[in-house]
């Protein structure tokens, strides 16, 4: 097997962790990983060395942008009164706040927060991911954190989803 | 460098939330933090978030990687789905009982889902046989194609052989349809005539062949088993008649040839 081969083949369960964080949706998450490696595969010929990971991440986050355009023009309605608070306390209740906010966030955010607390990249190694300077990717993180923040305090009517 | 002693800005409590904060500064953060409550509590905050993902999501890692994304079934489905390509053994069939698929009329209530169903084929058509350079989502020698269209549309589709018309699969894409995810096939002949076949859900479980034309578009619809079908292209009715009788062959082509009622037959009893 060649190293690039090797090298993708390793990439595989954290390219599966962030695209579930990014979708929440295990279906649809293991779907952008799929078309990321056959993606990935197809454009062998076109990597000279560098950093396979940064590259991977890259294609995964630009086909979850295409697919994030493709639902948004068919708009799901969520009501807002009952399903918006965060749970009460237990044992699952951190785990889906998180994902609840996480959804609240606009996708820029989301993807550079992700990028950086869970997959561990340098802010360096996101800014070429998301093809921004540093500053950029630094002020999406801001964002994302005082969003969650101010989700997780309950301060709801201030989080209603801006973009 | 930063300064030693200099105030701490907010871009640096992220860095030092995230590690990157060089080592001579950390002590002096750290003792910005003790005499800043507010700071101190921004970061502890960013700190149970990075906690409550990783807590989250971090076990992924752990999961068994599902078979479909081993990079050998990846690379092993590109090139048996070339094989199959290139056999141009395609079939377009539905899943569940499809004898006498064609044998019933509309009921009443039929006529406007089916109306709205095929004039949103129509519209699909013409807008995507005018793309040049992008007709299609994804090409026919991608093994995704097919997977992939038929998880989203609810059913397992195959893209008939239409190889005798001079019609050569080009791929597909999928499409906002009047119950939910709709599938687009498109073929091209060697002069460039386009011809798509389109799928989605459909609260009619069976309705018979009909014709309708739009300026220069024909399109022939049927549905069966909660699913409705659309074959358009050039206005030409024997064409597409024919093309909708391949199909129908091709589904129909494990039952006995004297059962079937022929797809021609029921054609021109329905008169259009």
């Amino acid at each position: 097997m060649s190293t690039f081969r090797q090298d993708v083949e390793a990439a595989i369960p954290a390219l599966r962790r962030y695209a579930r964080a990014l979708t929440r949706d295990a279906d649809a998450a293991d779907d952008l990983v799929q078309d990321t490696l056959v993606r990935a595969l197809r454009s062998e010929h076109l990597f000279h060395g560098g950093a396979i990971r940064s590259w991977l991440y890259t294609i995964l986050t630009n086909l979850n942008r295409n697919r994030l355009r493709s639902l948004a023009r068919r708009p799901t309605l969520i009501p807002i009164e009952d399903d918006d608070a965060p749970d009460a306390a237990g044992p699952e209740a951190g785990g889906r706040d998180i994902e609840r906010a996480l959804g609240l966030l606009v996708e820029e955010p989301r993807t550079a927060l992700l990028l950086v607390v869970l997959e561990g990249l340098a802010y360096r190694e996101v800014a070429e991911v998301q093809g921004v300077p540093i500053g950029t990717v630094m002020s999406r993180l801001a964002r994302a954190r005082a969003q969650i923040r101010s989700y997780l305090d309950g301060e709801r009517p201030a989080l209603r989803r801006i973009k | 460098m930063i300064d030693r002693n200099s105030p701490v800005t907010e871009e640096e409590l992220h860095v030092y939330v995230d590690g990157e904060l060089p080592a001579d500064r950390r002590e002096a953060l750290e003792t910005w933090l003790a005499d800043h409550p507010e700071d101190a509590s921004r970061v502890a905050a960013w700190r149970a978030q990075v906690e409550a993902v990783r807590a989250r999501f971090g076990s992924v890692v752990d999961e068994p990687v599902p078979d479909r994304l081993t990079l050998d079934r990846i690379t092993r489905g590109r090139r048996s789905w070339g094989a199959v390509a290139a056999a141009a053994v395609l079939l377009a069939f539905i899943g569940g009982g499809v004898a006498g698929w064609m044998a019933r009329g509309a009921s009443a209530a039929a006529p406007n889902e089916m109306e709205i169903f095929a004039t949103e084929a129509i519209g699909a058509h013409r807008l995507y046989i005018g793309e040049v350079r992008h007709p299609i989502e994804v090409k026919a020698e991608e093994n995704h194609l097919l997977p992939w269209l038929s998880r989203r549309v609810g059913t397992t589709l195959r893209a008939p052989d239409l190889s005798t018309f001079d019609l050569k699969l080009l791929g597909g894409r999928l499409l906002p349809g009047i119950n939910g995810p709709a599938a687009l096939f498109m073929y091209e002949s060697t002069n460039g005539e386009r011809v798509t076949i389109y799928t989605t859900k459909i609260n009619e479980t069976r309705t018979s062949f009909r014709y309708k034309v739009s300026d220069n578009f024909g399109a022939l619809n049927w549905s069966e088993g909660g699913y409705g079908w659309v074959v358009s292209g050039p206005d030409d009715k024997p064409r597409l008649k024919g093309i909708a009788s391949t199909l129908y062959e091709q589904m129909e082509n494990r039952a006995p040839a004297r059962e079937r009622t022929s797809a021609d037959q029921l054609i021109s009893r329905r008169g259009s």
